[in-house]
């Protein structure tokens, strides 16, 4: 009978555990929707910043946070993908690898005020980047980079053998073999894991503090569409820009309650977003995954 | 264990098929490990060859030599030749790219492996790999291909479907269709029918007959049954050693070695 009661014991305790977790975020989250839901209205996104709190919007976080994503994808996708695939399908296992992928996954370990340190050096003055979009999107790929690393790898090493020597077994190139099979069959996992990164990458603030990203912007970046042409523009890359997690810290640091509403506020649309980044990864990974299997 | 001694080839009686390929010997490593000593034997024209053997004798490592399998593992290591007519290629050189060694031999697995791909698409991969282009280039050789396995009265309305749906015959055959389309001039069956039940075994083994008029063919079974039912020589190994190779009937009924007659009676192994 002992060995029952341990089984129930587990049981307990492991549901106490989970709990802790579980009711910490929802009443984080809770808290949150209480205190900023009744500022959430439709001036509330399409607003500048504000010195009055009933004025104050996100306009220009929730862009700047749009398009750091866009560059921080544009550089960490590409990057991560063929590094991952180098590594599993091109690299000789040798201390080489070895050393390159311990490096690795000690980069997802850095702390990420110091890809900001690293960044301010590098981008802001040796590149003379300056405190842009630009510089900001490269800064959060170098963060990322590592997550769509790992992910890459683990989806493509899910991938059976069998399949592979049945490629090469007909003649095909290993590129063929990348390209008809390997990226195919692993592209859920690829996906899942660039979302995963980038969920972690829109509510990073260190780095982005520390590259310089200001934090009162009433303005928006110059839009990437043009009437004349070549009607595509890259200004806006270059552009100063703020996020929404430091809109947040700085209605957070102001003495007057109603910006803390306003934080609160920033808060819930930021971890909806977060959210459905997840949500979509998970759909994405059914759907892809619906037509494969071993 | 002393030395083996060498193999004996029975004396293969007058019109004697011509070879399409002929191991020298062949050693491989599999890093330190010799897996493979010094097999000499031919592969003939359009006629079955089977190699069989107790697990672990190095049947299936042999096969893999054929189409440079192993040379997509590191510390791997071939030492002799194989030598491939009508060119007198050298399978083995240094000089030789794998991937040409492919393009003209063809390979079907022990487990049924197509790709999560549809029944069209399976096919026709080798042609894509290939370069072909025109889509009724590749949709005639596919259909050729699925005739010629036996595969294309049951899957003709279902082209398009996902390979999976197929039993697994049929996705055995379907492999063999896809080797087939690319016209290769040997194939090689590694343990084929393992993986299926007798009535889906009894199909491929009759396809193989079949086959053998267009295609020379190297299959590896652990199966003595089989090998007495579909091939024309036989190779019989044994820890890395060809211990007697010769026409299929003769091995059989009077092998030369106490050794294989010990296996073939099921005395050992």
């Amino acid at each position: 009978m002992r060995r029952k009661h341990q089984d129930v014991v587990f049981a307990l305790v492991g549901i106490v555990a989970l709990m802790v977790a579980v009711l910490t975020f929802l009443t984080l989250f809770v808290n949150m929707a209480v205190d900023g839901l009744p500022r959430l209205d439709w001036q509330f996104f399409t607003n500048f910043p504000s010195r009055r709190a009933a004025q104050a919007g996100i306009l220009s976080a929730w862009v700047g946070s749009t398009l750091v994503m866009v560059v921080t994808a544009f550089f960490a996708v590409p990057l991560g993908v063929a590094s991952g695939v180098y590594l599993e399908e091109y690299a000789r296992k040798n201390w080489v690898t070895d050393l390159i992928e311990i490096n690795i996954t000690n980069l997802a370990g850095v702390p990420s005020i110091v890809y900001g340190l690293l960044a301010l050096g590098l981008f802001v003055y040796q590149f003379g980047l300056g405190q842009s979009i630009l510089s900001a999107g490269l800064t959060l790929a170098l963060l990322i980079l590592p997550v769509v690393i790992v992910a890459t790898r683990e989806a493509i090493r899910s991938i059976p053998q069998a399949i592979r020597e049945g490629s090469y077994a007909l003649g095909a190139t290993r590129w063929q073999t990348v390209r008809y099979h390997i990226l195919p069959y692993s592209s859920a996992g690829i996906l899942t894991g660039i979302i995963i990164g980038m969920a972690r990458a829109i509510g990073e603030t260190a780095p982005i503090i520390t590259i310089g990203a200001l934090t009162f912007i009433a303005f928006l970046p110059p839009a990437p569409l043009k009437a004349e042409p070549p009607f595509l523009s890259f200004d806006w890359v270059m552009s100063p820009f703020t996020v929404m997690p430091i809109q947040m810290f700085n209605w957070t640091s102001r003495p007057e309650a109603a910006f803390q509403d306003n934080a609160a506020a920033a808060g819930f649309v930021l971890v909806i977003m977060t959210l459905a980044m997840n949500a979509f990864a998970i759909w994405l990974r059914y759907r892809l995954r619906r037509n494969i299997k071993w | 264990m002393a030395a083996l001694p060498s193999a004996t080839q029975h004396q293969v009686v007058a019109a004697s098929p011509a070879t399409k390929a002929e191991a020298r010997g062949l050693s491989f490593y599999y890093g330190d490990f010799q897996a493979l000593k010094g097999i000499s034997m031919p592969v003939h024209e359009r006629q079955v060859t089977a190699l069989i053997g107790p697990s672990g004798c190095g049947k299936s490592t042999f096969l893999r030599c054929f189409n440079r399998m192993h040379d997509l593992y590191p510390g791997n290591r071939y030492e002799g030749q194989i030598v491939l007519q009508p060119d007198n290629t050298d399978l083995l050189a240094r000089s030789i790219d794998p991937i040409d060694v492919r393009m003209r031999i063809g390979m079907v697995f022990q487990k049924p492996n197509p790709f999560p791909k549809t029944v069209f698409e399976n096919v026709a991969y080798g042609l894509r790999v290939r370069g072909e282009r025109s889509r009724r280039v590749i949709e005639e050789k596919a259909e050729q291909a699925l005739q010629d396995a036996a595969l294309w009265d049951e899957v003709k309305d279902r082209l398009h479907q996902p390979a999976y749906n197929l039993s697994g015959g049929q996705q055995q055959r379907l492999c063999i269709a896809r080797a087939l389309a690319t016209d290769p001039e040997l194939l090689l069956f590694d343990e084929p029918t393992s993986a299926l039940d007798p009535i889906a075994t009894a199909s491929i083994e009759e396809l193989m007959h079949d086959l053998k008029k267009r295609v020379t063919i190297l299959i590896v079974t652990h199966n003595m049954q089989q090998a007495a039912r579909v091939s024309d020589f036989t190779a019989y190994m044994y820890l890395g050693e060809l211990v007697e190779f010769g026409v299929t009937d003769e091995l059989f009924i009077k092998p030369q070695k106490k050794q294989t007659e010990d296996y073939l009676t099921g005395r050992f192994g």
